[in-house]
């Protein structure tokens, strides 16, 4: 089981990453990530729909019939967002603003969907649970790596406006790296967030490739220490 | 067979409506007043950033009207206009108005007007200019905006009313002129407004009651 758990973990965070390897749930991703606090917001606010979605399908798995899978999932996922959407509303209304029509978008990001319908639906609730904040979490991760590299190259700063999420108290978190930095449209811009996507898609695959490259190095490795051993246990 | 299927199928969708329907009812239910008071203050926030708060002692922020008009606030919607007053006598309005010919879009004003006529601020409420050039009429980004205080229809005159590319006083920023420019204009048409009608706005009866919140709860068994 432990050893499930780590799977699932690693499913969500690496090597089945939503919007690496998945690249589902791109408009949000793509559109929200023009700094850090907003690609944190939405985020968070996909991670808990994910979640909630998640527990609770898999709750009624046994209940519903195939034919009405569908249906009911969307309700589920729309009642869920509709949720977020009046909290972020009422606690994070800056926030909220900033993100605006990206929240209620939430229902239709494939990723939540394709979740509930691949493995919340033949899962019990425990490992469900764990997918969604597995899958969540890689997914606000890209947002937020992507939300850096835009913000850092096109405006200069890096957590700007964290007060919007965090309170008046958190305005130090702002980091300006250079003063009068004028900003490089580009990466502001929907293009950069191709860009920086493909880039990001592009590292994953460099990361990957070496590790298969070592895998594979240490296995040939083992063979060949092994060959010159066997035959002193011939004679 | 096929009729208790359907039935059963039915049932069970119907179920999960009404828990989903529940559910959102009653977070709705328990987020409403967090919500107005979170809608209040971002309101308030804007009213006092361009009509100073010192000024005034009334509930500027349910003392409030709306005026339509096409031609010179820019938009066919009616346009809220928030008044602010000392004891009684009018210190000031601000007027939710609309430059309609931004670089992108429409970009929204609040426009504050002292009762004399003259500019006590502008702030922009949101646009969709490119960012990074049209964005710096944003205060945070830029002071451009805080140019207007004091400025009223004569001052500068008529023809002043522009941006320098054309010929009139007001600074356009470096690769955005088409901004500046629908912002100036949208000023100037907004001051022109209140010249013409600056009676009637101050008179006319508030729509906002004051007591809104009193009046609910008495309403509700």
């Amino acid at each position: 089981m432990a050893d499930n758990s780590k799977q699932i973990i690693n499913e969500g965070l690496w090597r089945n990453n939503t919007a690496l390897v998945q690249l589902l749930g791109l408009c949000p991703l793509l559109a929200v990530s023009s700094t850090v606090v907003n690609a944190l917001g939405l985020g968070i606010a996909t991670t808990l729909v994910l979640a909630g979605s998640n527990v609770t399908v898999s709750l009624v798995r046994n209940l519903v019939r195939p034919e009405l899978r569908i249906p009911t999932f969307v309700l589920i996922i729309a009642s869920f967002v509709t949720a977020v959407e009046l909290l972020m509303k009422a606690f994070v209304y800056d926030l909220y603003l900033i993100l605006g029509i990206f929240i209620p978008l939430i229902v239709t990001n494939c990723v939540i969907i394709a979740r509930a319908e691949s493995f919340a639906s033949k899962n019990n609730v425990g490992r469900s649970l764990l997918d969604g904040l597995a899958m969540g979490v890689g997914f606000t991760l890209v947002l937020v790596a992507l939300g850096a590299l835009r913000e850092i190259i096109g405006h200069g700063t890096l957590f700007a406006q964290a007060e919007l999420m965090f309170g008046e108290g958190a305005q130090w978190l702002t980091i300006t790296f250079i003063d009068g930095y004028h900003g490089f449209l580009l990466a502001i811009l929907p293009p950069g967030a191709f860009i920086g996507l493909g880039l990001l898609i592009a590292l994953k695959n460099v990361i990957d490739r070496r590790a298969d490259k070592r895998a594979v190095a240490a296995r040939q490795k083992a063979a060949a220490s092994r060959p010159p051993a066997e035959p002193a246990t011939q004679p | 067979m096929l009729r208790q299927y359907m039935t059963r199928s039915a049932l069970v969708l119907g179920l999960f409506a009404l828990t989903g329907g529940g559910l959102v009812a009653y977070i709705y239910q328990l987020t409403e007043p967090h919500i107005k008071e979170a809608e209040r203050a971002y309101t308030l926030r804007s009213l006092h950033a361009v009509i100073n708060p010192a000024l005034h002692n009334n509930d500027i922020f349910h003392d409030m009207i709306t005026v339509r008009d096409p031609r010179l606030l820019g938009t066919d919607q009616p346009v809220p206009v928030f008044r602010a007053r000392r004891n009684g006598k009018p210190v000031a309005v601000a007027i939710m108005s609309v430059a309609p010919d931004g670089y992108v879009g429409p970009i929204k004003l609040l426009v504050g007007i002292h009762a004399n006529g003259t500019l006590a601020g502008v702030r922009v409420l949101s646009h969709k200019e490119t960012p990074g050039l049209g964005d710096g009429i944003e205060e945070r980004r830029n002071d451009w905006i805080l140019g207007f205080n004091g400025r009223s229809l004569s001052n500068p005159q008529h023809k002043g009313w522009r941006v320098q590319r054309d010929g009139g006083i007001f600074d356009q920023f470096t690769g955005a002129t088409i901004t500046p420019r629908a912002v100036v204009k949208a000023v100037h048409n907004t001051l022109t407004y209140y010249q013409r009608h600056k009676e009637r706005l101050f008179t006319q009866k508030s729509i906002a009651p004051p007591v809104d919140s009193d009046d609910k709860s008495s309403k509700e068994p």
